[in-house]
């Protein structure tokens, strides 16, 4: 009661943040520093210039609202946990405290500080509260893969901290400077993967998504629910503001390869997911093939593939939570996860039906719903990603050359998603109905059906009305955009020197 | 260095001082004990060591003792260049005689051990740890370690009838006895060295003001001094448990009273380090720094530390042997803020070794409350704790998370600064071996997180009870490690203007 107490108090605070952003969006010329908004700042650890400095811009003011609301269905389908109650909503409101925690920091070592304290009531949570079989397995493997990823990007944070002096700003941790920072391009270009990596393991990137799965299905539900619905978003937040944004030279010249480790991801993990029997394998699955537009959209670096990013981590948010809470809802009644075991539910449990379609919906990216809003501008961005500039890329990659044929096959992904959402409707929901075997089930509680009508009613209201959400988005990625163009002008402008230069000697040397 | 006794003098040793009047009146007070109030004893020990702590403190805010002006020259070396009373004294103080609280509080209630001796000699070892922390001069060193090594060696065999207790003491014996006696051959030959150029001191900083003079000592001389530092290392890196001088711990700490082993993974291994940073960071050996051939020594007895003492860990089955690894692996993270010889990196070792304390004490105290019922240290006792004493639990949880290092504890900060000050210094693949070891950590603290909360036990109804001493020894702990976790900042600055302190001297 407490919890739903605190939820409650959390989504109404975040929601005043939201509408009170939404009424002053900053002006699109802005810099960062200057979008924030509900800025606090105390000194916390002066001798070495950390700072406890809070604030929201508008991705974050969407993320923050995101979180209470997945928190608040978390807390709601939690309701009958009978092991240990209290132990559990303790080390839950800790996970969302620590989310919230890092989507708000504009401290850098503040939002590791938080990034860690979320990590760790997932594996106490996983290993106590989660699927017997396989529980102690993902709860280690979620927590080093997470922790490794976060230690290397603080290595790479660490020794930028160290040449912030060089990149002609004053040492400190605060992110404001930071991101007024210009590294040498020398030094963008190696500390950006494992700057960008580290975080980007917990947004699940091929090839380092493979405790995801895991983690989601070893998981309860409410933690499920928060894992997929948001820590996720945590890594593709955390790579973007710490990554992308300290070092935009580095993305320039690494997000041409990236941008095929994403395609892997949204391809391969739509095929994985086709072949899962186990509800929670296919949502886990197709969690991570979503999490790769979502990176897919970052390293398109046009406004419109980030606004979709953006979007998409909402969208997906609320449709994975909306997902595992009717997963979790099928499997505290059935016993059984597997798709060949179930069969007709909809006689059951008819109120699971319409959710989970919706749901389906929603990750196939059909109009007139959230996916279809986030999705779209995904694959527009990746396309005007063709036109982007020939600049020094890894392994000499050209986006013109290439970014249409990414477009096309993430767009055929969306295809393979439909058929393994639609089949699990098919066999899970209709079908035979066997009344002997199924005779006990317990009807859905209103609590529930409150939880179902409220993640349903979000996914349509940002597919119908896009302007709810867009500009904040909007208004939080475009800082970020004029960084990168920044970047991408001074080395367009490095290469046609050095183009004319090597004519000149070639020139030279001909004549 | 004055050489009239003034009051200055007598007040640097106000603590210890104080510490032998406590050593006195415990064994008197011991001796007129009824049988039935013989935990009175330990309550002495434990309020003693909290008005010392207090008289510490109060000498340093209020008197200005030891003081910071002073403390920059070389006023603040007192009683004939035997001692130096700067802040770095001070904060070893307080991390001995926190240790030594703490111990008592969580000792008052362990029947075998509600014996005046065995209080005197925490006493005993305290005085001596704590000038070994003060000490300026190889001699005033040797006499200090001693002091501490002997009451040291009494206490691991303290429970005569218990046949591995007494086998603790004498391995502990027969190794330490080797160790100094290797030690003491090294600082003769140093001895013997700066006799041979006229100048027949002993004081490390005499010694170093010397060395940092080019031509001062021929070089045909440097093989001997590497020797004298090879040595000495072998000494100190006894104290501190790293490897290779690391074989006694995992059977002296699981043999030895448990209270002991708490102590003297802390304590004693504070004293070594406090040992390490002022002989080495004076330039005895030469300026130290890359340059310097024992440099190599130390970084690679640090590295191989970390790595040896966490990957041994994970085969352990019996807490105390596995909090032995633990204790040398935190061993190896400490000395990487050490090896970076900069103020901010013997800063960041310092306040490792302060959260240190007081996360160890938590571990051993748990382990100390549980042995009290189960009478073996084997993992297994852990499980389902979380079902037999969910205080207990909640306080091995912080203490394995700080020794992990995660946040919301005081480890978390106390890594994030020695990998800083590694980063700071040049040696980012240092800080690097040091972060991947942390994970090899974290497989098996959180292993044991796994045990208490998840696995259950066949005495699940069988509860564990908390003496109130305990209790509040046990709060004292974890609320500094949450405390020093989420406010660093003040113990910090403290560290780290006693170090820069420390090296302005030395260096400048």
């Amino acid at each position: 009661m407490l919890a739903l107490a605190a939820m409650i108090l959390g989504l109404v605070l975040s929601i005043y943040v939201y509408v009170a952003y939404n009424q002053n969006l900053p002006d699109a010329q802005a810099r960062w520093a200057d979008t924030l908004m509900f800025v606090e700042e105390y000194k916390w650890i002066p001798a070495v210039n950390i700072g406890y400095i809070v604030g929201v811009d508008g991705l974050s003011a969407t993320l923050v609202l995101l979180t209470s609301i997945v928190g608040l269905g978390g807390v709601l389908i939690s309701w009958s946990v009978e092991d240990r109650p209290r132990e559990f909503f303790a080390f839950f409101m800790l996970l969302v405290a620590g989310v919230h925690g890092v989507f708000v920091a504009v401290d850098g070592f503040l939002l590791f500080f938080f990034y860690e304290l979320a990590v760790l009531p997932m594996y106490v949570m996983i290993v106590i509260w989660g699927w017997k079989e396989r529980r102690e397995y993902a709860a280690m493997k979620l927590t080093l893969y997470l922790l490794i990823g976060s230690f290397i990007s603080f290595i790479a944070f660490l020794y930028l901290y160290f040449n912030l002096p060089a990149a002609g700003v004053a040492q400190t941790f605060d992110l404001r400077v930071w991101s007024e920072a210009n590294f040498p391009f020398a030094m963008q270009q190696v500390w950006f993967m494992p700057l960008f990596l580290g975080f980007a393991i917990l947004a699940g990137l091929f090839p380092f998504h493979n405790w995801s799965p895991d983690g989601h299905v070893a998981a309860p539900t409410a933690v499920s629910m928060i894992h997929a619905g948001v820590l996720m978003k945590l890594g593709a937040y955390a790579s973007m503001r710490v990554g992308i944004q300290i070092l935009p030279e580095g993305t320039v010249y690494w997000m041409p390869f990236i941008i095929l480790l994403t395609l892997i991801n949204v391809l391969y993990g739509s095929f994985i997911a086709m072949r899962q029997r186990d509800m929670k394998y296919l949502i886990g699955y197709s969690s991570v093939s979503h999490m790769g537009l979502v990176s897919m959209g970052f390293a398109t670096m046009t406004l419109v593939g980030f606004t979709g990013a953006g979007i998409q981590m909402v969208s997906h948010g609320v449709m994975t939570a909306l997902f595992f809470s009717v997963v979790g809802m099928i499997y505290d009644r059935a016993h059984t996860r597997s798709m060949d075991d179930l069969s007709g539910m909809r006689k059951a449990l008819p109120w699971l039906v319409v959710p989970f379609i919706i749901g389906g919906l929603v990750s196939m990216g059909m109009p007139g719903l959230s996916g279809f809003i986030a999705e779209f501008p995904i694959f527009m961005g990746v396309w005007q990603g063709s036109s982007l500039p020939a600049t020094p890329s890894f392994l000499n990659l050209i986006p013109a050359n290439y970014y249409q044929i990414v477009a096309i096959l993430a767009i055929l992904g969306v295809i393979i998603t439909a058929a393994y959402i639609l089949r699990a409707v098919n066999t899970v929901f209709f079908g035979d109905y066997d009344s002997e075997k199924w005779h006990d089930m317990r009807p859905i509680l209103p609590i529930d059906k409150f939880t179902l009508v409220m993640f349903c009613t979000i996914l349509i209201a940002i597919g119908v009305v896009p302007s709810i959400i867009g500009p904040i988005i909007q208004s939080g990625m475009t800082p970020v955009i004029h960084r990168i163009q920044e970047a991408t002008q001074t080395m367009t402008v490095l290469d046609s020197v050095q183009i004319v230069a090597t004519n000149l000697l070639s020139w030279l040397g001909g004549a | 260095m004055s050489s009239t006794l003034t009051l200055d003098w007598i007040l640097a040793i106000l603590p210890e001082i104080s510490l032998v009047v406590l050593l006195a009146a415990v064994l008197v007070y011991d001796r007129g004990l009824k049988p039935a109030n013989r935990r009175n004893v330990g309550l002495l020990s434990a309020w003693g060591a909290f008005a010392i702590l207090l008289l510490t403190l109060g000498l340093w805010v209020f008197l200005g003792v030891p003081n910071i002006q002073q403390a920059l020259s070389v006023d603040s070396l007192l009683w004939g260049g035997m001692i130096r009373n700067d802040l770095i004294t001070l904060v070893f103080r307080v991390m001995f005689l926190a240790a030594l609280m703490i111990t008592s509080l969580i000792t008052i209630d362990v029947k075998r051990l509600q014996r005046g001796e065995f209080f005197a000699l925490l006493i005993t070892a305290t005085i001596g740890f704590s000038l070994m922390a003060a000490s300026a001069d190889l001699i005033m060193l040797y006499i200090a370690l001693e002091t501490a090594s002997i009451s040291s060696y009494v206490l691991a065999g303290f429970m005569t009838e218990d046949d591995k207790s007494a086998e603790a003491g004498m391995k502990y014996f027969v190794y330490g006895a080797m160790a100094t006696g290797v030690m003491l051959y090294g600082m003769s030959l140093l001895h013997g060295l700066f006799s041979s150029i006229g100048i027949p001191s002993t004081n490390f900083y005499q010694m170093g003001s010397v060395l940092s003079n080019a031509g001062a000592i021929p070089p045909e001389a440097n093989g001997v001094i590497l020797l004298a530092a090879a040595l000495i290392i072998f000494g100190f890196g006894f104290k501190i448990s790293a490897v290779p001088f690391h074989f006694w711990t995992p059977d002296v700490y699981n043999g030895s009273p448990t209270s002991f082993t708490a102590f003297v993974s802390t304590a004693s291994k504070a004293a070594g380090f406090a040992v390490f940073l002022r002989v080495f960071t004076a330039g005895t050996f030469g300026a130290p720094g890359q340059e310097s051939l024992w440099w190599a020594l130390l970084i690679s007895m640090c590295v191989i530390t970390m790595t040896l003492g966490n990957f041994a860990a994970i085969y352990q089955n019996d807490i105390k042997r596995l909090l032995a690894y633990s204790s040398i692996a935190q061993a190896g993270y400490a000395l990487i803020g050490l090896v970076a010889f900069t103020p901010d990196g013997s800063a960041a070792t310092m306040f490792y070794l302060l959260m240190y304390v007081f996360t160890n004490m938590a571990a051993f105290g748990v382990i100390i409350l549980i042995h009290n019922v189960s009478g073996s240290n084997d993992l297994r006792d852990l499980y389902g704790l979380n079902r037999r004493s969910p205080y207990l639990a909640l306080v091995m949880l912080f203490a394995l998370l700080s020794l992990g290092g995660i946040p919301p504890t005081a480890g978390f900060i106390g890594k994030f600064f020695v990998f800083k000050a590694a980063v700071d210094a040049g040696y980012w693949w240092l800080a690097l071996l040091g972060i991947l070891n942390a994970f090899v950590a974290l497989y098996y603290y959180l292993s044991i997180v796994k045990y208490m909360y998840l696995y259950r036990s066949d005495d699940e109804d069988v509860p564990i009870p908390i003496s109130r001493a305990a209790q509040i020894g046990l709060g004292i702990s974890v609320f500094f490690i949450i405390f020093l976790g989420i406010y660093a900042g003040p113990a910090y600055d403290w560290t780290r203007e006693a170090a820069n302190a420390f090296f302005t001297l030395v260096v400048g």
